[in-house]
């Protein structure tokens, strides 16, 4: 049946991935600069090739050309390690993802569970970066990275259990599978739980927070922290943080994208595939750059109060509400 | 919150915020003795801007100090001007004719405006938030175009002279201004929209940052920060100088105490200069700009003189005696920011490191201003 | 209770206008200048480097080297000399240095010159690597303009 050896299959795919995320990764700072340029009313990047498509190319010939320097008094293994800890997990976590019906790397039954458990792992990335930095405001954005990543688990894993009780499957793409148009995608099916666009809202939120998106950009807190973790990093030391930060982006959007809105079905029907995945991620992930320059950045325990006053109860009553409908129906 | 913040058997560490730092716009030094994110002590350390400026006054004539004063807040340079050259008014006893007045009301006003939007701006960006800044730039850049056209500079202004102001105004500013006036009111509610009314932004200044009365008066803070603390103290109505009287405007006060309390005393402040501005065009009278008998080197009667402004931070005052001599014997300039900035040490004990820079950008510091 | 949900109500409409007014600015023109490419015209009043005014009848210059602006300025940044030339009563301009590096545009020495030999010059694109390239020699100036 299958022509080409699985292994040698996985290998390509693998690149590509990898690709994809770098390619991402260096693309969304062009949107994000672009995008923020026309919100503050100016152009943003112009001059590197045209409309400025060529910037990305010119900052990573920038990042990579620097020197990796080691400041005094690092650790030196740790301070290496943080920024692969950052991406790897986050390039890992495409491998589950299915672009459309056929192009998925490895289509796996708990596909969800395993990009939650990588998702659990890229924070290790951040507070051995800051750590390592041996530098005070790193340390402080590495506190803070963990204490909000850990807060905004809980509204996001209950959001999700919900949404397996639901589906009845953890196989992301059996779940592309049951929204087949607009009406049966899941933030709107109010037959499962009314709370459904809710539920949307908070798992959203939850990921823009698990990725440390403005407005709760807390350990990168660049008025306070100067760089966060990051404060430290030369080069691509830094780059490769940075791609990693972009990779966990569009996994988050991804993985909304197809809890919530079909995947790559097609809203009305018409020929579904991976054109409309990368349709809705990309809409998703403009919104989430368009948030990030309109709001000043929240306060500490604002942040955790939303996270346990509000997204925590909010998130628990539409589980029970989900399960007594399952019950009743 | 204090109750977090931990006893002294705890350990603590000492963090530098500055002179190189985002928050402190700025080469201001604060050493931050933190406990974990908690400021236990926030000492300022100043002096990384310091010129001289007082002692140099003391050695040049009068006249020669007036480009230095555009230097010291150069965010609201021209309040500055019209200080140094009350004060020399008064100590020579030169006449101002009603037009000069009016117009240098009309400029600090309007300086004014563009230095509480570059705070305004600043301020949320030290909270995080960028886009308010270009939109408040955009604004700025209105006003500095219509300085421009006056005053020939840009930023730090050198306008007034002793007797009058530089020159005389063209209609194509007036029309200007009242362009800029109903451009910028309309402006307005689209920044309370995005800023003022983001449950985000209200949860970071609400209650943070309290400055309690009596922490006002003992380190003399003025300005917004006293306002917002509840005083109604503004020299243009409690000591009017220049043709203020004439105007009818409100001072905006709030009792909140706390960095709301501030940010809306600056915003309305805006809305209140406008209001000034609005009136001092339609009522600008023929005229002079320049008195006629100013002699060309001043020497004001030996004595002791104040006089004070109140610029965009607060009271700016500025004290000469005077020996006779064709140069002050000494000069003393009071900057608003420095008592302001001094009660931050008081006021942020046992504070977030974030909840500290909001009250930092609340006190709207200018850090040449403070070092002078 | 009941403020728990107007909080929610009233912050999440709060932070929908904020998105509406950003999405607003997203479609409405650039108002930034291309710097580079596109420049202004310098007001009339613009206080650039003062430079020479010219004579229009002689094409020199009309200063009387009575040396007010060296006395005015308040950094000393404007050296002037001058001679009697031979069978002449007034002085012509020999020299006329202004160290750009220490001038504050303050105005008080255009605002001292009796016969308006000297204006502020509309030049703002001044940079340079050397120290030296801002003494301005501006009597040369005037010669190379004429």
């Amino acid at each position: 049946m299958n022509p080409i050896p699985e292994v040698l299959r996985l290998v390509i795919y693998l690149t590509c991935l990898i690709l994809f995320a770098a390619l991402n990764a260096a693309y969304l700072v062009w949107v994000e600069r672009k995008g923020a340029g026309h919100i503050q009313r100016r152009i943003g990047p112009k001059e590197v090739g045209p409309f400025g498509l060529l910037q990305p190319l010119a900052d990573g010939i920038k990042l990579m050309t620097k020197q990796l320097f080691l400041p005094a008094g690092v650790d030196p293994v740790l301070f290496k390690v943080a920024p692969i800890l950052l991406l790897v997990p986050a390039v890992m976590s495409f491998v589950t993802i299915p672009f459309s019906e056929t192009l998925v790397a490895r289509d796996i039954n708990l596909g969800l569970l395993m990009i939650f458990a990588f998702a659990s792992v890229n924070v290790l990335g951040v507070l051995i970066g800051g750590w390592a930095s041996n530098n005070k405001y790193a340390v402080i954005s590495a506190a803070r990275a963990v204490s909000q990543n850990v807060a905004y688990e809980i509204p996001m894993l209950i959001t999700v259990i919900t949404m397996v009780m639901v589906t009845q499957t953890m196989n992301l793409n059996e779940i592309v599978m049951q929204q087949p148009n607009i009406f049966k995608w899941y933030v709107f099916r109010f037959t499962a739980s009314p709370l459904m666009p809710v539920a949307f809202l908070i798992f959203f939120i939850c990921s823009l927070a698990e990725t440390n998106r403005a407005p709760f950009d807390l350990a990168e807190a660049e008025s306070e922290l100067i760089a966060g973790a990051y404060t430290e990093y030369p080069g691509m030391g830094f780059g490769v943080f940075f791609m990693g930060e972009y990779a966990n982006i569009v996994i988050g959007c991804a993985v909304t994208t197809i809890l919530f809105l079909g995947g790559w079905q097609c809203p009305f029907g018409l020929a579904p595939g991976w054109w409309w995945f990368l349709a809705k991620l990309y809409l998703l992930i403009w919104t989430v750059v368009w948030i990030r320059w309109t709001y000043p950045r929240v306060q500490f325990y604002a942040l955790l109060n939303l996270s346990w006053k509000v997204l925590i109860p909010i998130s628990l009553v539409n589980l029970l509400l989900t399960g007594a409908m399952i019950k009743v129906f | 919150m204090s109750e977090f913040a931990l006893s002294q058997t705890q350990e603590t560490f000492v963090m530098n915020l500055g002179p190189q730092h985002p928050a402190t716009h700025g080469v201001l030094r604060v050493k931050l003795t933190m406990d974990g994110e908690y400021v236990v002590r926030a000492e300022p350390v100043l002096g990384y801007i310091h010129r001289m400026h007082e002692k140099m006054g003391e050695n040049r004539t009068w006249a020669k100090f007036l480009p230095n004063t555009g230097r010291m807040d150069y965010l609201h340079a021209l309040a500055y001007n019209h200080g140094h050259v009350m004060a020399v008014e008064r100590a020579a006893g030169i006449e101002v004719p009603e037009r000069a007045e009016y117009l240098r009301v009309i400029t600090t006003e309007l300086n004014r405006i563009s230095s509480h939007l570059l705070w305004f701006g600043a301020f949320v960006l030290d909270l995080g938030g960028f886009t308010p800044l270009l939109y408040a730039f955009d604004d700025r850049e209105q006003i500095l175009d219509l300085l421009e056209g006056v005053t020939g500079s840009r930023l730090t202004y050198c306008y007034y002279r002793f007797g009058g102001v530089y020159n005389d105004v063209e209609d194509d500013f007036l029309v200007g201004t009242k362009a800029f006036i109903s451009r910028l009111r309309s402006r307005l509610p689209m920044y309370h929209g995005l800023v003022t009314k983001n449950i985000i932004l209200i949860k970071r200044l609400k209650d943070i940052g309290p400055i309690p009365p009596d922490m006002v008066t003992r380190y003399g803070a003025t300005g917004p920060v006293a306002r917002g603390s509840g005083f109604n103290f503004d020299l243009r109505k409690n000591e009017p100088y220049s043709v203020y009287p004439e105007f009818d405007f409100d001072i905006p006060v709030y009792t909140e105490c706390d960095s709301m309390a501030r940010y809306m005393v600056r915003m309305d402040e805006m809305e209140q200069s406008m209001r000034i501005i609005e009136q001092a065009i339609d009522k600008l009278p023929e005229g002079p700009v320049k008195a006629k008998k100013v002699p060309k080197t001043l020497k004001p009667p030996a004595g002791d003189y104040y006089c004070a402004v109140e610029a965009a931070r607060g009271s700016f005052g500025v004290r000469i005696v005077s020996d006779g001599t064709n140069t002050p014997y000494r000069l003393k300039l009071r900057s608003p920011t420095y008592s302001n900035l001094s009660l931050f040490e008081e006021a942020s004990e046992g504070m977030l490191l974030a909840d500290a820079l909001a009250l930092m950008g609340s006190l709207d510091l200018v850090i040449p201003e403070i070092d002078r | 209770m009941s403020g728990y949900f107007t909080e929610l109500f009233t912050g999440t409409k709060s932070l929908a206008i904020g998105l509406g007014i950003t999405i607003k600015a997203f479609f409405q023109p650039v108002v930034t200048l291309q710097y580079p490419y596109e420049t202004l015209e310098m007001k009339p009043r613009f206080r650039g480097h003062i430079q020479l005014t010219q004579d229009e009848e002689t094409g020199e210059s009309k200063c009387i080297v009575c040396g007010m602006c060296q006395k005015a300025c308040p950094t000393g940044c404007i050296t002037v000399a001058g001679k009697k030339p031979e069978g002449s009563k007034k002085k012509a301009l020999t020299r006329y240095i202004l160290n750009f590096t220490t001038c504050s545009l303050c105005g008080q020495c255009v605002e001292s010159c009796k016969p308006n030999a000297i204006e502020f010059s509309k030049d703002y694109n001044l940079a340079s690597f050397d120290k030296n390239d801002f003494i301005f020699d501006l009597l040369k100036r005037l010669k190379e303009k004429s």
